[in-house]
């Protein structure tokens, strides 16, 4: 008998391992669920599945009454577009910042210690802030995104550059590099995977930022949607919703690190730096 | 001919000296091995040429000029690891040298500039062997190629000077052969000064024309940090009498070169 730690299962057990809690809960949900209809026919808390997809295919499918838009995909697009937004300028500034910081030792004594403060501000703590200043439109979203979010890559990438082996900046430099191509033809390739690694991380709190923005104030998005059912006790608006933004976070990061393993194919090889 | 001087130079970190009155004259072309113990400011020595680190006290010159504290493509380094850069094919690393020198701002080249720039890359990847991985990524060779990848890319600077930092330190046996038959020639081809900092005593005999030993020459057991260290040899080994070393033989790596 192998000992546990060495018994390593194939291809199809682990597939079927990793369905197996899936269904395990589903499972749990469809017997909570009839359990309870049968004990109150009126029960809001766990709808049936039946239910919840008839609700998401008339929230996908058919136009609202009130605004003839679809409101699924309004409100994903909405979503989508202010998380894309958030997280790609946070991406650049966190660049360009970490690239700084980490690379000169002015901009180190400069701003490290700044961004070290800034990152323990409760971005929550601010909304009010970026509300008053910024109104309610799409602007405190997005910023409230990249407050989250920038400091936690700045570090994150600024401590990367720094781990870099001195040797490969000083050979650089005997090559004829000046400070700016080092910058862009040594340090910036080789952080960029790092950068990958750092917004799959942040997917999670920038969702969170997003959903607390938009339940706050907000007339259309996944938060918001949610939020604004609440009232009614619509279950079977919220799960199929929940399950929704959990989907399209997961496949966000997947693709990250499809995109990451296509274009940086030299850090996800055996024994890469 | 360059010249690399050393005058009456002096290292110290605080209260510690490590390296004290060192004066050398390096005439271009020496093939130059330093040996040490550990600790001897080998290394120090050699950030002292790069320009990684300046003098306490005295000057180090090439040709009679000061030059700037900071590395320069007059002086190629070859680290013993580290030295390639992992996101760039073996074409890139050497590619890389000739794109920084002709285009300041974006560092990279087109047209024909670049396939010129390629031909050259090209034949200094063959010159060190490595022909047939010029489309590999450094982490799918060798420590041995990633060694002679990090030559390749320093000879492409056509540096006056090449520094090398235990650069077989971390090879096998018969790696560490093969590279020594690829760096002397290379050496007598491009007409440089090397100066090699190296553990193994048999290389630093076998490759160099010149060798100098640093040691601490005075101890002070209450303050070890007191004295730093010196040449406590200084060899010429292009003469053809015997070095009274640790019985090597010289006739025998003559005969098999």
């Amino acid at each position: 008998m192998p000992r546990a730690m060495n018994v390593v299962p194939n291809r199809g057990s682990r597939m079927l391992l990793a369905l197996l809690p899936f269904l395990l809960i589903a499972l749990i949900y469809v017997v909570g669920s009839a359990q309870r209809r049968a004990d109150n026919p009126d029960d809001k808390l766990l709808p049936p599945v039946s239910e919840m997809v008839a609700t998401s295919k008339r929230l996908a499918t058919e136009p609202d009454r009130r605004s003839g838009d679809y409101v699924l995909w309004s409100d994903t697009a909405a979503s989508l577009q202010r998380l894309a937004l958030g997280l790609g300028i946070a991406a650049v500034i966190g660049l360009v910042l970490g690239l700084a910081i980490g690379l000169l030792p002015i901009a180190g004594a400069g701003f490290g210690t700044l961004v070290a403060v800034l990152s323990m501000i409760p971005p929550m703590a601010v909304l009010p802030v970026l509300f008053i200043v910024f109104g309610l439109g799409e602007l405190s979203k997005v910023v409230l995104i990249i407050i989250g979010v920038t400091p936690t890559l700045v570090r994150d990438l600024s401590l990367e550059v720094q781990n870099m082996p001195r040797e490969q900046l000083i050979k650089a430099q005997t090559l004829g590099g000046s400070t700016w191509q080092v910058a862009i033809r040594v340090v910036l390739p080789q952080i960029m995977p790092r950068l990958i690694q750092g917004l799959r991380l942040m997917i999670g709190p920038a969702f969170l930022f997003l959903i607390s923005a938009e339940a706050i104030a907000s007339d259309v998005g996944l938060g918001y949607r949610i939020f604004l059912v609440r009232r009614y006790l619509s279950m079977d608006v919220i799960l199929p919703y929940v399950v929704w933004i959990t989907l399209l976070a997961y496949v966000l990061d997947y693709a990250l690190v499809w995109f990451g393993q296509r274009a940086f194919p030299w850090a996800y090889a055996q024994g890469g730096r | 001919m360059s010249t690399l001087s050393f005058r009456n130079v002096w290292v110290e970190y605080g209260n510690q000296v490590v390296l004290e009155r060192i004066n050398l004259e390096i005439t271009s072309g020496t093939f130059l091995s330093i040996v040490g113990p550990s600790g001897a400011g080998k290394s120090t020595f050699l950030r002292l040429i790069l320009g990684q680190e300046k003098p306490s006290q005295g000057a180090v010159l090439l040709d009679g000029e000061p030059f700037p504290a900071e590395p320069g493509p007059d002086r190629g380094i070859v680290f013993q690891r580290y030295s390639v850069f992992p996101h760039l094919t073996v074409l890139g690393n050497v590619l890389l040298g000739y794109e920084l020198a002709a285009s300041p701002f974006t560092s990279r080249l087109f047209g024909t500039a670049r396939n010129e720039a390629v031909e050259k890359s090209r034949a200094l990847i063959e010159a060190v062997g490595l022909g047939p991985h010029s489309d590999k990524y450094p982490s799918a060779l060798s420590g041995g190629m990633q060694q002679r990848l990090a030559i390749a890319q320093a000879l492409a600077k056509q540096p006056r000077v090449l520094l090398l930092d235990e650069p077989f330190g971390a090879l096998d046996p018969g790696t560490r052969a093969q590279m020594h038959a690829l760096i002397k020639p290379l050496w007598r081809e491009h007409k440089m000064t090397i100066v090699m900092v190296t553990h193994d005593i048999k290389e630093a005999f076998g490759l160099a024309t010149r060798l100098i030993a640093l040691d601490r020459p005075r101890k002070d057991p209450q303050a070890p940090e007191r004295f730093g260290a010196r040449i406590t040899y200084d060899l010429d080994l292009t003469r053809d009498s015997a070095v009274p070393v640790l019985g090597f033989i010289r006739a025998s790596v003559q005969a098999a070169q």
